[in-house]
C-alpha cells in the first residue's frame, strides 16, 4: 500500500474532476457514434491526472494555454459541464457561442487562453501572457500545455528561448502520451528525453508519472513556485497515454493492444480511488457515490446541450471585431 | 475507363509516379503507417517502405523547407501538409524560398516540389481545419496552384504537377475524397493551366472549382428543368489561370457567376472576375457576379458553417437574379 497524505476534501475534488473528464469524454465518443456530435474530437481520456493535478497546483487567477486535446483542461480550470457540452455540439449556449467547438473549446472567463486547432499554437500566446504578467508584476503564472508532438514545432524553440531569456513566469506542461497522432516519439524526435529540449534554453525540467494526480500536483507545485518567484520558465514532462484513437476512425495500427492494456491497468482514476480507500480517506461506497453523482451531471449536461438552440443566422457575422 | 474515388485517384497518381521515377518520394505527418489523415497514401508505405514514404515530426516549416532543398538538389518530393490551415507555418518557406529561388538566382535552379494539401469546410471542424486559402497562393508569382474537382482531374493533374519543374501547391477538398468518377485505365496527364468546360450551356457561365464545381453542376441540373441552360467552366488550375477558355465561354453566354468557397474579400472570385472584365467586358450583358464564403473565420456550429459557404440553392438563386 502506498501512503498518501491529503485531506478528504482534496481526495473528493480530484477524484470527482477526473471522473467528470472521463465520463465527459466517454459520452462524447457515444455522441459522435450516434451523430449527435459532429466533426472530430480529440479525447483526453487516460490523461485526466495531468489536468487535474496541474490545476490543483495553481491559483484560480493563474492562466493556461490549452491544446487540441483540451476538454480536460477546460473542466479542470473550472469550466461548467453544460456549457462545454453545448459548445461541442455547436450550440448557442456553448462557452464560445457555438463558434469554437471541440477543437477550440475554452471558457476564456476561467483564465483559459484557448484550446488550439493548430498543434503548437499556444506556445507564443503563453510567452506573451507570461510577458504581461511579468511587466505588470501580477505574481500570476501561465501553464502552457502541449503534447510530445508539438515540441517539434519551431515556435516551441523560439518561444522557449524568449521565455528563458526574459525569465517569464511560464510553466511548460508536456503531456507525453508517446505519440503525435500515429508517429511515436521515437520515430519523430531526434531527442526522446523531452526535458532535454528545455535544457537547451537553460529551462529546468522534471519528468513525472502523468497517471498519478498527486505526483503531477507535487511537481507542478514546485515549478510554479520557482517560476512565480521570478526565476524564469520551467517544464514538467508528464508521461501518460491517450486511451482512444486519435480520431474515431483511427485503427491504432501504430501501437499494440498489449501496450494499451498496460496503461489502462494503471488508470489514474482507478489507482487514485483505490489509494484513497486503502488510506481510509474515502470508503469504496463514497468513491462509487462520486462516480454516480458525476454520471448524473453528465446526463444533465448532455440534456442541456441537446435542448439548446443553434446560433441564429445573424450570429455568423457577430464577434469578429470588438 | 474505370470508376474510382477521388482519394484513390490521387493515390494512384502517387503510386504510378513513384514507380516510374525513383527520385519521387513522399513526406509529411502520418503519411506512412497511418496512410494520411484522409487516407490518401494508404498502401504506399507497405509498397515503398519508409525511405520513400517518410513520416515526419509535426514541423510544417521544415517539411516544406526540406522539400525545397531536396527538390533543388535532384529529388522530386511530394510533401503533404495535412490541412491547408497549417500552411501558415510553412508560408515563409513557400513564399520566400520555393517561389523565388529560381528567379532570384537567374534561372539557374529549379524546384520540382509538390505540396499536397487539403482544405475546405463541411466537417464542422471550426476555424483551424476548414479554410480555403487558395487566394494566398495565387498571389505568389513563381508557383502554380491546382485545385481538382473530380477523380479524373485529380489524377491527371497530380501526375503533371509531379512532372512540372516548378513548385506546385495542389489543394484537395476534404468533402471530395469519397466522390467517384471515371478515370482511364491507361497512363494520362492533364496540362496545368488548362480549364475544362464541365457542362455546355448558352444562357450563363458559372466558373467554379473544387467542391463548388460539383455544387454548380447540381445547380445547373436543376436550373435546366426551368429552362435555364448553364455552362460550367472548371479552371482546375488557379495559377496560371486559363482565362482564354473562361473568356470564350463568357463571350458566348454574356453572363457570368464565379463561385468559390474562400472568403469573398480578396478571394479568387475577385481575381477571376477582374480578368473577365479585362478580357471580355464588351461581351457582358450583366455585371460579373461572385458568390463566395463569408468574410469570417469558419464557425464550428453546423448551421453557421452551412451558411458561411455557397451551396446549390445559393447558386440557383444567384443565377436567377442575374438572368432577371
Ligand atoms: C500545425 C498542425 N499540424 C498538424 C496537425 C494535425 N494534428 C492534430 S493533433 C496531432 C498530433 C499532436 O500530437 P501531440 O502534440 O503529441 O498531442 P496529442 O495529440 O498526442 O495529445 C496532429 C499531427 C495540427 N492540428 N496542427
Ligand atoms: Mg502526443
Amino acid at each position: 500500500m502506498s501512503d498518501i497524505k491529503i485531506t478528504k476534501d482534496e481526495a473528493v475534488f480530484y477524484l470527482k474532476q477526473m471522473m467528470q473528464i472521463r465520463q465527459f469524454e466517454d459520452k462524447i465518443m457515444d455522441l459522435l457514434g450516434q451523430n449527435v456530435a459532429e466533426g472530430g474530437s480529440h479525447l483526453y481520456a487516460g490523461e485526466e491526472a495531468i489536468a487535474v493535478g496541474a490545476m490543483a497546483a495553481i491559483k484560480k487567477d493563474d492562466l493556461i494555454t490549452s491544446t487540441h486535446r483540451g476538454h480536460g483542461h477546460c473542466v479542470a480550470k473550472g469550466g461548467e459541464l453544460p456549457v462545454l457540452m453545448a459548445e461541442i455540439l455547436g450550440k448557442q449556449t456553448g462557452c464560445c457561442k457555438g463558434k469554437g467547438g471541440s477543437l477550440h473549446l475554452a471558457d476564456v472567463s476561467t483564465g483559459n487562453l484557448g484550446a488550439n486547432g493548430v498543434v503548437g499554437g499556444g506556445f507564443g500566446i503563453a510567452a506573451g501572457a507570461g510577458l504581461t504578467l511579468k511587466m505588470k508584476k501580477t505574481g500570476q503564472v501561465v501553464l502552457c500545455f502541449f503534447g510530445d508532438g508539438a515540441i517539434n514545432q519551431g515556435i516551441f524553440h523560439e518561444s522557449a528561448n524568449m521565455a528563458g531569456k526574459w525569465k517569464l513566469p511560464v510553466v511548460y506542461i508536456c503531456e507525453n502520451n508517446m505519440y503525435g497522432m500515429s508517429v511515436s516519439v521515437e520515430r519523430a524526435s531526434a531527442v526522446t528525453d523531452l526535458g532535454k529540449r528545455a535544457a537547451a534554453y537553460d529551462i529546468p525540467s522534471e519528468t513525472v508519472d502523468g497517471m498519478d494526480v498527486l505526483a503531477v500536483r507535487e511537481a507542478v507545485d514546485k515549478w510554479v513556485d520557482y517560476s512565480r518567484g521570478g526565476k524564469g520558465p520551467s517544464m514538467v514532462v508528464c508521461n501518460t497515454y491517450r486511451y482512444y484513437g486519435h480520431s474515431r476512425s483511427d485503427p491504432r495500427a501504430y501501437r499494440t493492444r498489449e501496450e494499451e492494456k498496460e496503461w489502462r491497468d494503471r488508470d489514474c482514476i482507478k489507482v487514485f480511488g483505490r489509494k484513497c480507500v486503502d488510506n481510509k480517506i474515502l470508503t469504496q461506497k463514497q468513491v462509487d457515490g462520486i462516480e454516480k453523482e458525476v454520471a448524473g451531471e453528465i446526463e444533465a449536461a448532455v440534456k442541456f446541450a441537446v435542448d439548446s438552440p443553434y446560433p441564429a443566422p445573424e450570429e455568423l457575422f457577430e464577434d469578429l471585431y470588438s | 475507363m474505370k470508376t474510382i474515388t477521388y482519394w484513390k485517384a490521387i493515390n494512384e497518381a502517387l503510386d504510378e509516379m513513384m514507380e516510374k521515377d525513383p527520385s519521387v518520394f513522399v513526406m509529411g505527418e502520418d503519411v506512412a503507417i497511418y496512410g494520411g489523415a484522409y487516407g490518401v497514401t494508404r498502401g504506399l508505405y507497405e509498397k515503398y517502405g519508409e525511405e520513400r514514404i517518410r513520416d515526419t515530426a509535426i514541423s510544417e516549416a521544415a517539411i516544406v523547407g526540406a522539400g525545397i532543398g531536396s527538390a533543388m538538389t535532384g529529388m522530386r518530393p511530394v510533401v503533404e501538409i495535412m490541412y491547408v490551415d497549417f500552411m501558415g507555418i510553412a508560408m515563409d518557406q513557400l513564399n520566400n524560398q520555393a517561389a523565388k529561388v529560381r528567379y532570384m538566382f537567374g534561372g539557374k535552379t529549379t524546384v520540382p516540389l509538390v505540396i499536397r494539401t487539403e482544405g475546405g469546410a463541411g466537417r464542422t471542424l471550426g476555424a483551424h481545419h476548414s479554410q480555403s486559402l487558395e487566394s494566398w497562393f495565387i498571389h505568389i508569382p513563381g508557383i502554380k496552384v491546382v485545385m481538382p474537382s473530380t477523380p479524373y482531374d485529380a489524377k491527371g493533374l497530380l501526375k503533371e504537377s509531379i512532372l512540372d519543374n516548378n513548385p506546385v501547391v495542389y489543394i484537395e477538398h476534404k468533402m471530395l475524397y469519397g466522390t467517384k468518377g471515371e478515370v482511364p485505365e491507361e497512363d494520362y496527364t492533364i496540362p496545368l493551366g488548362k480549364a475544362d468546360v464541365k457542362r455546355k450551356g448558352k444562357d450563363i457561365t458559372i466558373v467554379a472549382y473544387s467542391r463548388s464545381l460539383l455544387r454548380s453542376l447540381d445547380a445547373a441540373k436543376e436550373l435546366e428543368k426551368e429552362g435555364i441552360d448553364v455552362e460550367v467552366v472548371d479552371p482546375r488550375t488557379l495559377l496560371p489561370l486559363d482565362i482564354g477558355t473562361i473568356s470564350d465561354s463568357v463571350k458566348k453566354t454574356h453572363r457570368v457567376l464565379v463561385v468559390s468557397e474562400d472568403c469573398k474579400t480578396g478571394g479568387t472570385g475577385a481575381e477571376i472576375g477582374m480578368q473577365i472584365m479585362e478580357n471580355c467586358f464588351d461581351y457582358l450583358d450583366a455585371p460579373v457576379v461572385r458568390l463566395a464564403g463569408a468574410d469570417v473565420p469558419m464557425p464550428k456550429s453546423p448551421v453557421l458553417e452551412k451558411l458561411a459557404i455557397p451551396d446549390k440553392d445559393d447558386i440557383i438563386k444567384k443565377v436567377k437574379e442575374i438572368l432577371g
